[in-house]
């Protein structure tokens, strides 16, 4: 008995699957033929690549000219996409590191395909700034090198500077932390595969062996890079916010948005992570490793920080009214009922009102159910970093220079061209990597496997054994099974102890009685 | 692949708990093991094998230390040495806006330097090609390995029989 759990607490790992099962299901979709179903996303996902290219084309060949923006709104759907983007990469790196340090076993089911999302979305994210530069390739303009233009150095005061440094250390981290947990899996691919393709898994292995001690040094790394990454999560979304905040426009000054920033990015980021896991467990078929329990997990994260981000409106509204600013007041009032009331009514919809669906435990189990509002909730977040964005700049402080914005046909295709390299990367992805952390599900089997916990587990008893159990795994039944429900007996038996030694506790105190226990004299 | 010129005895288990109890066993008989292999990662072996604790976390201080000094370092020289000139009214020496690329270099230098040094000390990198004893080790079966290279063959039975005892359900020997 490797670890002593509850045996009510929901199994992870459904399917009474051994070590050797989990290897076959999860390295055989990057060993056979991919479906039909595959074929079909990847298809569309070049098309809407196809398409954006040619929109990022006329970008870089016409000028910045092919958009809208005009004298109030310099920042439009280009900035939206990019705060949307990065927010999206929140989720993969909070359920890799917050949640391996809070030990929370349901994250080695889709952690993997978590940091995938995150890092494909920070390269879309970052995508963004360098097309609106109008000239991107002199996007290294904004690293500090030393140059030959006498001493000129990059502005360190700038958040636009801090959030280059936030972004590229997040991807960088991001990726060396996704890369080091694949090595040992890539392994596992490697062992079973012959030929070319074992030189290619070989190569990507890193040479890995699985000894102990490379084993022990692993985890360690895995921790403190969790311990880094856990601060870092949440500054990169500060950062974002900083490119706001520290501005002196009415609406974005507020000392609200870097907490408000970083519970709107965890939100539509595990909503991201729920559309994408709810297709990839259908399309890979698996069902037992991303079960219900995962998804139910996740929804209560959307709840939790969606009630945040619905607080933290209400919350900007309430100091809009009561700093007696004009102005301040103004933006909100624009906002909410001016010309882009339609905006605001959408984000407040999709944000706050439609995740509330999830404080009950029959929505956050349905499937169904939690892929349509995951998508709402991406809509909804779209739309906010829309209405913060666009809608403050389009009426500024001179009515004279009011406008109203609307995106050409070049900036939808931009925002169309990162959902095609999106989809293409993570297709790509699931056909070449593991999909789940292989030696991380395995490390969890025992003590969140079906056959080891579960309500129906505790019911048994010693006798018991569970069915359809695999022969090679005859230890298991002998050593494990009949162990938990050892446990489970004690446990009941523990109640019935503590209970009867409470009742002899409170026979020995007796009743309370005023006559017996005459008021203090207090003078 | 690397060629260790090493023969290896080793047996392969079916699982983590009796792995941990057959290295105790090896352990009692003073048998000196040469490697374990696992899986995923067993909790609870180090003591039994003799691990120390991991230093890479120490090596990770010293990188996030070399980042926060070299990046604050640098921004305070551009500022006042190199490169002064007021943005906002703000002073040269504006040591809180400095702060958001300090924490950012400092988490980027621990990261790096702590990943590079991991594979460094473990000998992995990409192009690597380490010998293996079998590809089940990946997969499902745990291994204990002894060096058999100079041992007789006495020695090597008589471990041989120790791994059998200890409930290994494949014992083998291989060049490495």
């Amino acid at each position: 008995m490797s670890a002593v759990v509850s045996n009510v607490r929901p199994p992870l790992v459904t399917g009474n699957k051994t070590y050797h099962d989990i290897t076959e299901d999860i390295c055989s979709p990057t060993e056979k033929l991919p479906g039909i179903g595959w074929v079909f996303c990847l298809l569309a996902s070049l098309g809407l690549l196809g398409f954006g290219t040619v929109a990022v084309f006329c970008t870089v060949w016409y000028g910045i000219g092919t958009w809208h923006l005009n004298r109030t709104v310099g920042w439009g759907w280009d900035i939206t996409n990019f705060v949307w983007w990065v927010g999206i990469g929140h989720a993969g790196t909070l359920i890799s590191a917050i949640l391996l340090l809070f030990r929370q076993k349901w994250r080695t089911g889709v952690n993997r395909a978590a940091e995938a999302m995150t890092i494909f979305a920070v390269i879309c994210a970052a995508f963004f700034p360098g097309i609106h530069m109008g000239r991107p390739w002199m996007a290294f303009f904004v690293f500090p090198y030393p140059n030959t233009r006498g001493p000129l150095w990059v502005n360190f005061n700038s958040p636009l500077l801090w959030d280059v440094f936030a972004i590229s250390t997040y991807f960088t981290v991001s990726l060396l932390f996704w890369y080091t947990g694949l090595v040992p899996d890539f392994a596992t691919i490697r062992d079973r595969a012959t030929g070319f393709r074992r030189k290619v898994y070989n190569f990507l292995s890193f040479g890995w062996t699985g000894s102990a001690k490379h084993w022990q040094r692993w985890e360690s790394l895995s921790l403190i890079l969790a311990g880094l990454a856990t601060p870092l999560v949440l500054s990169v979304h500060t950062i974002v916010s900083f490119d706001f905040a520290t501005s002196v426009i009415p609406g974005w000054h507020t000392t609200i948005f870097p907490p408000y920033f970083v519970a709107g990015a965890i939100f539509s980021g595990f909503a991201m992570v729920q559309t994408l896991m709810i297709i990839t467990r259908k399309i890979l078929g698996l069902e037992d490793y991303i079960t219900v329990e995962h998804v139910e997990s996740m929804n209560k994260v959307i709840v939790l920080t969606g009630s945040i981000v619905g607080v933290a409106y209400l919350t900007e509204l309430f100091v809009a009214w009561y700093s007696g600013y004009i102005y301040e007041q103004y933006a909100f009032y624009n906002r909410a009922l001016g010309p882009y009331w339609w905006a605001y009514a959408a984000m407040m919809t999709c944000n706050v009102i439609t995740p509330q669906f999830f404080w009950f435990r029959s929505m956050r189990r349905s499937i169904a159910v939690t892929f349509v509002l995951s998508i709402i909730v991406n809509i909804g977040m779209w739309f906010e970093r829309f209405v913060i964005i666009a809608t403050t700049l389009a009426n500024d402080f001179i009515p004279s220079s009011w406008s109203y914005y609307t995106p050409s046909w070049v900036e939808a295709g931009i925002y169309i061209f990162t959902f095609g390299l999106f989809g293409t990367l993570y297709l790509i992805f699931i056909r070449v990597a593991p999909v789940v952390a292989i030696a991380e599900i395995k490390s969890i089997l025992k003590s969140s496997g079906d056959q080891y916990v579960g309500p129906q587990i505790a019911d048994k008893t010693g006798q018991n054994n569970v069915a359809g159990h695999h022969d090679d795994h005859h230890e298991h039944e002998l050593a494990v099974v009949p162990g938990t429900s050892i446990v489970a007996k004690e446990a009941k038996n523990d109640i019935n102890t503590i209970e009867k030694a409470i009742e002899d506790f409170k026979d020995e105190l007796g009743d309370y009685n005023n006559e017996d226990n005459p008021e203090d004299d207090k003078k | 692949m690397r060629v260790l010129n090493k023969k290896v005895l080793f047996g392969l288990y079916n699982d983590e708990e009796i792995l941990k109890s057959a290295i105790l066993e090896i352990n009692g008989e003073n048998a000196e093991i040469m490697e374990v292999y696992t899986p995923f990662p067993v909790h609870g072996l180090d003591p039994y094998l003799g691990f120390n604790e991991s230093r890479l976390h120490i090596a990770g201080f010293l990188y996030g230390m070399m980042g926060t000094t070299l990046a604050f370092g640098f921004m305070s020289w551009v500022f006042t040495a190199n490169w002064p000139i007021i943005f906002g009214g703000k002073p040269y020496f504006s040591v809180p806006s400095f702060i958001p690329i300090t924490f950012e270099f400092t988490v980027l230098m621990a990261a790096v330097g702590m990943v590079i040094t991991f594979y460094l000390i473990c000998g992995l990198g990409p192009g690597v090609e380490n010998p293996y004893l079998d590809p089940r080790i990946t997969d499902d079966k745990f291994c204990i390995a002894f060096d058999v290279t100079n041992s007789s063959r006495e020695e090597v039975a008589a471990l041989s029989g120790l791994l059998q005892r200890t409930s290994a359900e494949e014992v083998h020997t291989k060049n490495i």
